[in-house]
């Protein structure tokens, strides 16, 4: 997006990080988040995603590796010099103040005079759009203004950094939708940084300007929010993102920007990403959306199958196939006339375009769960 | 409350029935006899009726008549005869040193005898027969209803007028002894709070393993026997014991210094904040264990030092449990009877052995009931206070 610079301001170069001596939690990771960026740690739960949000606050040590703050080594700086916004899972206002207090503490420490106090607390309710409550307690607010004065928390005191640790998770669908957009407002009217936790792909999508997929520890993908979509690099991000028809197959040959995938229905021709050599076995994925019903010579790829099941959506329906050995084969059709007439068990000829469909080469062993240390 | 209950609601409140039972008869009932006691003394006054009618009418400022003297002949003898003598003569007492012994020789020397002036016959029994105290002491203690418990447990008197007045300072027992229980007790609730907030804290905040362990070792206490517990530490506190024997060999002091830790205050306050550390600590335990620790993240990731953080977001936190572990053992150590008995000596005691003492030895059930009154009246006014000043609603035992 157009308001990031190319300057780094965090930077994480082979961090790992163990809690009990076993399992690694976050495994070598390097990063590098620009200023002025929204960047988005996207994982499944117990992905890594806080434990690095934590390391970078200053309340874990990575285990090996180095995390600097505009380009300086941040390892022996407590967390209380870090000068670091931090919204935490679920807000930590301080119960027994209220919103001005909570809001004045930050100030307090600093010691920042207190008519200065008053001006700069005055400023931050506006931000967050919450004027008039000063005085209530964590209490006496609804999830949405205990988020928003969260946020004013963490951004009186004007740090140029601010993590937030899936902030909107406690909120219903309507609220949250409101909260992204107002905190991507808020960040792109002061300019700050943000560090941002979710293991919602919808959020990351629409909020970030780029996206850094966990899983089991380990980056999969950095990315823009269309690139991860449409041009995912390994298996798991071309299954967490959006709605994906994954097959397996074997290489045949490779050239030319197109590379021959043997699959139990027959070839597959399709975009070759990575390392993709003959005889390797490899990961085919296809959106929904980008399958068509097939006119003879109009798709590169065509095939048919028995349709195993219909779902009528409104404006699509969605078709389930069997195909190139994906029982749950989905298809999307626009729904406009002629494709109503469709039932279950009929044969349809199906097809898309080689440049929609991305081999990828197997996600190793290293990613999975069972993987320990040193390994 | 004003809708009414329906018939499972009933039912299920009737299910508290047995356990309102067991209240009533172990708790209210007993509170309710100790209340009555403490103002109703029927004993004299049932076993003197004549007596007494006849005192009425006596202005107090002179020996009374002949005919009282009659009477009161008449009555002891019968008292006499059914044995009650002794304990009339032992309440009459408690208001005027000597008639005991002036009642019961009185009552032996006139049993055959009709002697022509009563007067004479009394006082050649005993002399105090021919002073107005005697009799004074007589008519008080013959008042069905009285205040005289309040009065003696209160350190006042009555002058022989009647007027209220404070006792002389070298018989006043009762008020220094309750507000030495009450010093003690707060001496013992602060030291329980310094030592207990660090453990609370320490296993509120450990890993689980670690936090089971500690809360395990808090608990052990529980399971010895009180009387074992305090004996052991009449084994460490003792001139011969062990503290003792450890600082001699330390050289601290010299092995005829050797301090007195036990039969006094100190014995008192050790054993007993022994004893009462754990209900100070379960309940600041429950309270930390719900603070979250994100909220000291959160304060040192707005720039807060660990103990700007601690003074200003953690203690306040926790204030319900240190308030309500506070009030646990302040009341409970008010009321303490058995440490104090074992190990306070003769300094080391409290409102309670004195409690104790007129239940048990003087049998001055009376007193006793009235010094019961008292002590509840008071715990009942501090906590009052208290809960003005802190608010019951912010304190949670859990
Ligand atoms: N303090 C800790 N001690 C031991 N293990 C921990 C600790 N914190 C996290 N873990 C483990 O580390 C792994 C990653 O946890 P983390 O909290 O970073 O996940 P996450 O991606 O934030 O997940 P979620 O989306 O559920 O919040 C998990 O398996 C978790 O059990
Ligand atoms: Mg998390």
């Amino acid at each position: 997006m157009a308001d990031t610079g190319t300057e780094t301001h965090v930077e994480f170069r082979g961090v790992s990080k163990t809690y009990d001596g076993r399992t690694m939690v976050v495994r070598d990771l390097d990063l590098s988040v620009r200023k002025g960026e929204f960047f988005t740690l996207l994982g499944p739960s117990g992905s890594g995603k806080t434990t690095c949000l934590m390391m970078l606050a200053g309340f874990e040590a990575p285990t090996a590796g180095e995390i600097s703050i505009d380009g300086r080594p941040v390892q022996n700086v407590p967390p209380r010099k870090r000068g670091i916004g931090v919204v935490f899972q679920n807000y930590a206002l301080f119960p027994h103040m209220t919103v001005r207090r909570n809001l004045a503490f930050p100030l307090e420490v600093r010691g920042v005079p207190e008519d200065q106090q008053a001006e700069r607390i005055r400023r931050v309710l506006e931000i967050v759009r919450l004027e008039g409550f000063e005085a209530r307690r964590p209490s006496e607010l609804s999830g949405g203004q205990q988020q928003r004065v969260a946020i004013a928390r963490a951004l009186v005191f004007e740090p140029n950094l601010v993590l937030m640790d899936e902030p909107l998770g406690a909120l219903d669908r309507r609220l949250r939708e409101e909260m992204q957009f107002e905190i991507r407002r808020i960040q792109q009217d002061l300019g700050v940084t943000v560090v941002y936790v979710t293991h919602d792909q919808q959020e990351a999508m629409s909020m970030s300007s780029r996206v850094a997929v966990f899983h089991h520890g380990r980056v999969q993908q950095v990315a823009e929010p269309e690139v991860l979509y449409e041009e995912p690099e390994r298996e798991f991000v071309a299954g967490f993102i959006g709605d994906n028809n994954i097959f397996r197959g074997r290489i045949t040959s490779v050239g030319h920007g197109i590379c021959e995938v043997e699959t139990p229905d027959g070839i597959v021709k399709a975009f070759p990403v990575g390392e993709c050599r003959p005889g390797q076995d490899a990961v085919l994925a296809i959106r929904p959306e980008r399958v068509g019903l097939a006119k003879p010579g109009l798709f590169s790829n065509e095939f048919e199958a028995r349709v195993d099941g219909i779902l009528f959506i409104g404006d699509h329906l969605r078709l389930r196939l069997n195909l190139c050995g994906n029982s749950d084969f989905i298809v999307k059709i626009p729904n406009i006339v002629g494709h109503g007439a469709l039932l279950t068990g009929d044969r349809v000829s199906v097809g898309w375009a080689v440049t929609d469909c991305r081999a990828l080469p197997l996600d190793g062993l290293e990613g999975s769960p069972a993987a320990e240390l040193g390994s | 409350m004003a809708r009414p209950l329906s018939g499972a609601r009933l039912r299920a409140a009737a299910l508290t029935l047995p356990l309102l039972a067991f209240v009533a008869v172990t708790f209210i009932a007993p509170l309710g006899s100790m209340l009555v006691r403490s103002f109703y003394e029927p004993h004299v006054a049932d076993a003197l009726p004549r007596t007494l009618a006849a005192l009425r009418a006596w202005d107090g400022s002179s020996v009374p008549s002949e005919d009282t003297f009659r009477i009161l002949a008449t009555e002891l003898r019968l008292l006499d005869q059914e044995r009650k003598l002794g304990g009339v003569a032992t309440r009459i007492n408690r208001l005027e040193g000597g008639m005991r012994s002036a009642i019961m020789d009185t009552a032996r020397a006139l049993r055959n005898a009709e002697p022509d002036s009563w007067r004479e016959a009394f006082t050649a029994a005993y002399p105090a027969w021919g002073e107005e105290a005697a009799w004074r002491a007589v008519r008080r203690a013959g008042e069905r209803y009285t205040m005289r418990h309040y009065l003696n447990a209160l350190d006042l008197d009555r002058d022989p007028p009647g007027n209220i007045v404070a006792q002389s300072p070298e018989r006043r027992i009762y008020l220094p002894l309750l507000l030495r229980t009450l010093g003690v007790s707060l001496a013992i609730t602060v030291i329980c709070l310094i030592l207990g907030y660090p453990v609370a804290y320490l296993i509120a905040n450990a890993s689980p393993a670690r936090s089971n362990l500690l809360l395990l070792l808090v608990l052990v206490p529980f399971w010895t026997s009180l009387l074992v517990r305090t004996t052991s530490w009449i084994v460490l506190l003792q001139n011969q014991g062990v503290v003792n024997d450890l600082l001699v060999a330390a050289g601290v002091i010299g092995n005829d210094g050797r301090l007195a830790l036990v039969y006094n205050m100190v014995g008192t306050l050790v054993a007993m904040t022994q004893v009462l550390l754990p209900f100070m600590i379960l309940p600041m335990y429950a309270v930390m264990r719900s603070i979250s620790p994100t909220y000291l993240r959160a304060a040192s990731s707005l720039g807060a030092t660990f103990r700007q953080g601690f003074v200003r977001v953690y203690w306040p936190q926790s204030l319900p449990g240190v308030a309500a572990g506070s009030l646990l053992v302040f009341i409970l150590s008010i009321g303490y009877y058995i440490t104090p008995a074992l190990v306070g000596g003769r300094t080391g005691q409290l409102i309670s052995n004195m409690i104790a003492y007129h239940m048990q030895e003087s049998l001055n059930w009376g007193l006793a009931a009235a010094l019961g009154v008292i002590l509840m009246v008071t715990v009942m006014s501090l906590y009052l206070v208290y809960n003005r000043l802190v608010g019951i609603e912010r304190m949670r035992l859990s």
